[in-house]
């Protein structure tokens, strides 16, 4: 057993990752089509609260997020830990215990939030028994990783573990802040803080759950999966070491970007615009440092079309960690605050950079994991390629006009200093951009499904790999 | 500061080095860094990068490629921007900033500027009577701006409210259509509350719907109306005998076709069984005496209007409210 990698968690997390993908991906398509159509779901009688738009958006964030990117993220993590240590995990029953109690969490998640339990604070809904079963497995996790990391027969750590490190250990530090909270029975608590604090900590929160859970831990998979793909050695050490280094300090300060012009004090907002634009550097260091590696193989994008999805990730990436600072600059959130863009931004983040980094890793994973030299279809990841990329850019182009228009709308004076528009006249004039963005939205999910069917013709052509056998050469 | 909302962002002095020390640190930790790593020249022409020695799982190397000379510049220029802006604006703890500047008080200043800008628009109008200033066209245009930024929300844009909230366009008055009453529902809100529960169980509740259907003149079922009429006891109190109701007080007459929770026999009876609790927030105090004015006169004439009770002596060049034109 000692001389085989443990891929039995690997795959069991792979194979998630395309089912939870998909979940979560369809439930943001009723939901784009319920801005269009908002009775869409009125007449399923008693099934209709539960499909109700404001039950299924929490579920449609964690679905994708903690579900689909967390089983992304277990799955390679616990691979490229292993590989790059040269030592099977820590443990093969917490291996399982982790797989298993995170599928609970996301089964307690998909029956709790429709059934409206929820602790109104976003991406981090889940009611206090589920925070607590989170703290226990993500604990498990920590020990699983860490524990591998410290029998690994290689010297060094290679950099990929550095990313995962900082994400497990930030995970675990913003979990267990933001959920403190008050029991009052089993289905309903309150938070630990009140008012504008309250506010700060969520947000301290939900910045850094987009910081670590789906910037580090992903820049973690691009560090393995990259060079892996296209045969290239990652392009700068001491690049990986500022922007990782950076990364992790700037970051954290992030959060009060998203209360601008708020009730927060004048200095917290100022701090979080200010780290927020240094935050351009690091993060265009971990796209330079994706992108760079493949100088001296570019020609192998024309026919790689998983180089494709790894690059046009890191490109996404890249685009969004501009754009993110940009909204935080005061002048252009007064705009921005609270319309379109500001899903839009995500969504090129979630969709283009994440979503695509995993489809990416997955589609060079999954051959491996099932004896196979290949995908049983590289003409799909191919199709796959384009119907990812044309829906993420409809998405978001969409919603940027949106944005903007909803945003200039809003603010429209007439001479006697009245608005020229009714909040009602910017929802009317958002229905061309919502079914643009239900079409590129679609369009994605559609991905899903043919990757789905691709990933079930390799299995069935191929067979569980539990022999793979760790190499013992190891360099100084 | 605004006067009264004072509030130290500081509990103690602390908290105030706290934060400016770890701001600094950050910062300072971020340039060390970059500096750090920086020393190493562009790599000349034909130059081939460093390759660090491990290998990882088989293939896995790093090159050790000096950084980008355009993004080091950028960092440094990122990390001198934070600096200069930590210095003109407040972030170091309660250090102010060279400036000065407070968000508070950057919109104490604006809203003193706009209001001042505006009011001379909105002033023509002030202290001139209603039924004048619901025939002014630009004072009409001014109106129905100002609707559909305050009211449309619940009235709807075009004042024709929804279920439990008034239709303000059929010219039938809650708390009285007279310009005065309706600029007095604006300056100070109303509330309006029925008791649930008066006519017993649902099967009462029923009867009295229909009995209600039946003081309106409209279909009802004969039978169930006459064992409501007994029960209606409990209505008359406020609605009247009649089910006229009292406009003075605001208690609604059930025998007209405004009907704010709706008037089918379900939902008079479900009315009946909850009770009801309506409420229109006071503007004075959020919009000013002028806009209200305007409003008023607006709202006033949404419906055509009523002109106010004769014993106030009429304006001369009142319009009629004929002159209104229809909604």
């Amino acid at each position: 057993m000692e001389a085989t990698y443990n891929y039995k968690v690997v795959r069991q997390f792979a194979i998630m990752t395309v089912v939870w993908g998909i979940v979560g991906m369809l439930v943001g398509v009723i939901l784009a089509a319920q801005l269009i159509w908002p009775d869409i779901t009125k007449d399923l009688g008693p099934l209709a609260p539960y499909l109700s738009y404001g039950r299924l958006r929490p579920l449609h964030t964690n679905a994708v997020i903690f579900a689909f990117g967390g089983s992304a993220l277990f799955a390679t993590s616990l691979y490229i830990v292993q590989r790059t240590c040269q030592a099977r995990l820590l443990s093969d029953g917490l291996a399982s215990f982790v797989f298993w109690g995170w599928q609970l969490i996301i089964l307690l998640a998909a029956v709790s939030l429709p059934m409206g339990f929820t602790t109104g604070k976003e991406y981090a809904e889940l009611e206090w028994p589920i925070d607590l079963l989170i703290a226990v497995v993500w604990i498990g996790y920590a020990v699983l990783f860490f524990g591998t990391i410290i029998k690994r027969k290689t010297q060094h750590i290679y950099v990929a573990n550095w990313f995962f490190g900082a994400y497990i250990v930030t995970i675990t530090l913003l979990h267990v802040v933001n959920s403190a909270e008050l029991p009052v029975t089993l289905t309903k608590s309150y938070s630990a803080y009140a008012g504008v604090h309250d506010a700060m900590v969520q947000w301290w929160y939900g910045h850094n759950a987009v910081g670590f859970f789906l910037t580090t831990a992903f820049l973690g998979m691009m560090y393995y999966f990259i060079p892996k793909q296209a045969g290239r050695p990652i392009f700068s050490y001491r690049l990986s070491i500022v922007h990782f280094w950076a990364l992790n300090f700037i970051y954290m300060w992030a959060g009060p970007h998203h209360l601008l012009y708020t009730a927060l004090p004048d200095w917290a907002q100022s701090l979080g615009m200010v780290f927020s634009l240094m935050l351009i550097a690091p993060s265009w260091g971990g796209m330079m440092n994706g992108i760079m590696t493949l100088s001296g193989a570019w020609h192998k994008l024309r026919t790689d079309p998983i180089l494709k999805f790894l690059i046009t990730a890191m490109s996404f990436y890249g685009m969004s960690t501009f754009e993110g600072p940009m909204m935080s600059v005061k002048t252009v959130n007064a705009l921005s605050h609270y319309t379109e863009w500001t899903i839009g931004h995500v969504h090129s983040g979630a969709l283009g950079w994440v979503a695509m980094i995993s489809i990416g890793s997955l589609y060079h994973l999954i051959p491996r994991l099932f004896g196979r030299e290949e995908m049983f279809s590289v003409k799909l990841i191919n199709t796959h390629f384009w119907m990812s990329t044309i829906g993420v850019v409809l998405y978001i182009a969409a919603l940027w006009i949106a944005g903007v228009a909803q945003g200039l709308m809003w603010r429209a004076t007439n001479s006697d200093g009245t608005l020229t528009y009714s909040f009602a006249q910017s929802v009317n004039a958002m229905y061309p951009f919502y079914t643009i963005r239900l079409i590129g939205g679609t369009l994605f999910f559609a991905g899903m499904l043919l990757m789905a069917y691709n990933v079930w013709k390799t299995i069935a052509a191929g067979k569980a790999v539990n022999d793979a056998r760790i190499s013992e050469a190891v360099a100084a | 500061m605004i006067e009264g909302y004072a509030v130290p962002d500081f509990i103690s002095d602390f908290w105030h080095y706290y934060i400016a020390a770890i701001t600094a640190a950050g910062i300072l930790f971020s340039l060390w860094l970059l500096k750090s790593q920086s020393s190493v020249k562009p790599l000349a022409p034909g130059e081939q990068a460093e390759l660090m020695h491990p290998v990882w799982d088989g293939d896995l190397q790093e090159l050790n490629n000096p950084l980008p000379r355009w993004w080091m510049w950028m960092f440094y220029l990122l990390i001198v921007f934070g600096i200069v802006y930590l210095v003109i604006f407040p972030g170091m703890g309660k250090y102010a900033g060279m400036l000065g500047w407070s968000s508070a008080q950057e919109w104490q200043d604006e809203k003193t500027r706009v209001d001042a800008e505006f009011d001379k628009e909105f002033q023509p109008f002030a202290g001139q009577d209603l039924m004048a200033v619901a025939a002014d066209p630009k004072a009409k245009e001014m109106g129905g701006h100002l609707f559909l930024t305050y009211c449309s929300q619940c009235h709807g844009s075009s004042g024709q409210g929804a279920t439990g909230f008034p239709d303000l366009t059929d010219n039938k008055w809650l708390f009285g259509g007279a310009p005065d009453d309706v600029k007095a529902s604006i300056v100070n809100g109303r509330v309006a509350e029925m008791p649930g529960g008066l006519a017993g169980d649902v099967q009462g509740a029923k009867e009295v719907a229909n009995y209600v259907l039946l003081l309106g003149g409209k279909p009802h079922d004969a039978a169930l109306a006459a064992t409501g009429k007994e029960k209606f006891a409990a209505c008359a109190g406020c609605h009247g005998e009649d089910g006229k109701g009292m406009k003075a007080a605001g208690f609604p007459d059930l025998t007209d076709d405004a009907w704010q929770y709706g008037g089918s026999e379900a939902a008079i009876t479900e009315s009946i069984v909850k009770g009801r609790k309506g409420g229109m927030p006071a503007q004075l105090e959020q919009l000013g005496e002028n806009k209200v004015h305007l409003l008023a006169a607006y709202v006033w004439g949404l419906g055509g209007g009523q002109k106010p009770a004769p014993v106030a002596p009429p304006v001369p060049d009142a319009a009629a409210p004929a002159a209104a034109p229809a909604q």
